[in-house]
């Protein structure tokens, strides 16, 4: 095998669009591994684990773009290094006849922009306070995406912001809404009157996207990144937009969102709930028991949304397990070799980390130990993997822009050994793949093939977060997965219970209960 | 605890690092303007962070 490396000295590109070119050139005949990075600190190291540094990469700075390829043969390597800069070059000469006018910093931009209100950086964490500090000493509000910021760092912007009255929305924070337009990896959701504060992108995506398509609207969704519950950082943006969402007049009821919070953290936001005189719901997934009266306590996404969506029409709210016992027992009839998917193992393949863990906890509920994002995966567990998670996204893009990972792993479930059932999400909206029902149906379908030819049970479980007014037609995106035999469900709760139900059948007298 | 100028008003976004969120609040018909952003000096975090530091206030 040759490795090629080409050095573009103060050529400058975004990740997202390096990945992409990076997932082009892997096409290409004879070659097995592209890598276009940044010369950044962070890359250096990226290509050390990846097998991909070589002398001349390790020459580059932050400025350069390292372009190395793995290939067969010299002549291989040195055709894809001679593509992948065409590609470069090709989509910086159409910016540069766009005649878009891009200032080169802060101050330039807000020159021509006087009125700007809201700053979204994206930049590589290393320099991401840089940019986000500025922009709060300008009075402009932060929608901070870039992970992999110091948490000291994030405790010193949000005390700046909140110091100014400022949103400081992140880092890490993949979604966010304001006046119900969407920041980031968003749905398009209706505007309306419930508000609400998350600590996770995809779970505010799953409660906006549910909220929009009951006929209710989203006011905003501050986002505060994954971390603003830990002890470290305490809250600090959870209890200031929790503050502008009770003063706020379009905002009726407010949801917050997160994963497990811890104990001190609890008491404060409890504390701010108190003195809210508006509905609130809260949706801690792992954490419950708050004693706050008036807050209505749930335990899944899809309920947070439809308690709020329920509260607003004045009706009373109690939790179900399945909304629809009937078509339950319909998709019950209808999946193959039903009987013999009792005692299987179930395998979850998520893009979404608060989805995949929403998932862990419910199984593990029904199921006893389940494991957890494990990088050993041993046969004899249920297992759900958060694909989206640092440990496999190295020098790779997000699952929900990039398929493939899962798709590949999709293709190897004949390997393990009792893994009879799929449980899957598809996130759509601006930002994810433009079809991505398409790959991964194309994968299922496969799968379905292979295990029948061997006589072996498979259901394939799934639920899609998703509007009808997202970029990729919702029902076409629906179409796709049932053509593959992958059943819908109404949300990601409802799907992960039926996985337990297949597993375990005595579980359909607490589920679907007494009219049965 | 209102928010500064941002709640019920028209958005103005800087958009600095990835161009996709810029083109599609632009295809939503969002006020937005992308930065041409590069590392400042040179990529030099440990001078970006002293830098972030000495930034005044305006």
């Amino acid at each position: 095998m040759i490795v090629k490396t080409d050095i573009m000295p103060s050529f400058y590109q975004d990740s997202v669009i390096l990945m992409r070119i990076a997932g082009q050139i892997r096409q290409r005949p004879g070659v097995q591994e592209a890598a276009l990075f940044m010369g950044t600190p962070s890359n250096q190291e990226l290509l050390r684990q990846i097998g991909l540094a070589t002398a001349e990469g390790t020459k580059a700075s932050a400025n350069d773009l390292i372009i190395t390829i793995a290939a067969d043969t010299e002549a291989d390597a040195e055709k894809a290094v001679v593509a992948a800069k065409e590609l470069l070059k090709a989509r910086r000469q159409a910016m540069d006849e766009s005649h878009e006018y891009r200032p080169r910093t802060l101050d330039s931009a807000i020159r021509s922009m006087p009125n700007a209100n809201l700053v979204s950086i994206s930049v590589p964490g290393a320099y991401a306070k840089f940019e986000a500090m500025k922009a709060l000493r300008r009075d402009l509000h932060v929608f901070l995406f870039s992970d992999n910021v110091p948490i000291e760092e994030e405790i010193e912007l949000k005390q700046e912001a909140v110091k100014r009255g400022l949103f400081c929305m992140g880092p890490d924070q993949g979604t966010a809404y304001i006046n119900g337009v969407g920041l980031g990896f968003a749905n398009v959701v209706h505007r309306g009157r419930i508000g609400c504060v998350s600590a996770s992108g995809t779970g505010l995506q799953a409660v906006a996207a549910r909220v929009s398509m009951l006929g209710e609207g989203v006011s905003h969704g501050i986002g505060v990144g994954g971390r603003d519950l830990s002890q470290q950082v305490g809250g600090i943006m959870t209890g200031f937009a929790f503050k502008a969402l009770a003063e706020d007049a379009a905002t009726e009821a407010i949801i917050l969102v997160s994963k497990p919070i811890c104990i001190a953290v609890k008491s404060k936001i409890e504390e701010i709930i108190r003195n809210i005189k508006k509905p609130v719901i809260i949706c801690c997934i792992g954490t419950s028991d708050f004693n706050i009266d008036g807050a209505i306590s749930v335990r899944t996404l899809d309920e947070a949304a439809d308690a709020a969506v329920a509260v607003l029409k004045g009706q009373r709210w109690l939790p179900n397990y399945f909304s629809d016992h009937q078509i339950i027992k319909d998709k019950l009839d209808q999946i193959r070799d039903r009987d013999a998917l009792a005692g299987s193992n179930i395998l979850g393949l998520y893009t979404g980390g608060t989805l995949a863990y929403e998932s862990h906890l419910l199984l593990e509920s029904f199921l006893g130990t389940v494991g957890y994002n494990q990088a050993k995966i041993e046969d004899h567990l249920h297992l759900i993997l958060d694909l989206g998670d640092d440990v496999y996204t190295v020098g790779r893009p997000h699952p929900m822009i990039d398929p493939q990972k899962r798709t590949g792993m999709i293709l190897e479930m004949e390997k393990r050994k009792g893994v009879n059932i799929l449980l899957l999400d598809l996130v759509l909206g601006k930002g994810s793949h433009e079809n991505p029902a398409e790959p991964l149906a194309a994968a299922v379908r496969e799968v379905h093939n292979r295990f029948r030819k061997n006589g072996r049970p498979f259901a394939v479980l799934a639920s899609v977060i998703g509007t009808a007014m997202d970029p990729q037609d919702y029902n076409l995106q629906i179409k796709q997965l049932q053509e593959a035999e992958i059943n819908i469900f109404p949300s990601n709760a409802e799907a992960a219970r039926f996985a337990a139900l297949l597993v375990k059948p005595e579980l359909y007298d607490q589920f679907v209960g007494s009219d049965s | 605890m209102n928010p500064k100028n941002i709640f019920n008003e028209p958005l103005h976004i800087i958009n600095i690092g990835l161009e996709g969120f810029a083109q599609d609040l632009h295809a939503a018909g969002i006020d937005v303007i992308q930065l041409d952003w590069r590392p400042p000096i040179g990529g030099n975090t440990r001078l970006a962070a002293l830098l972030a530091n000495l930034d005044d206030e305006n």
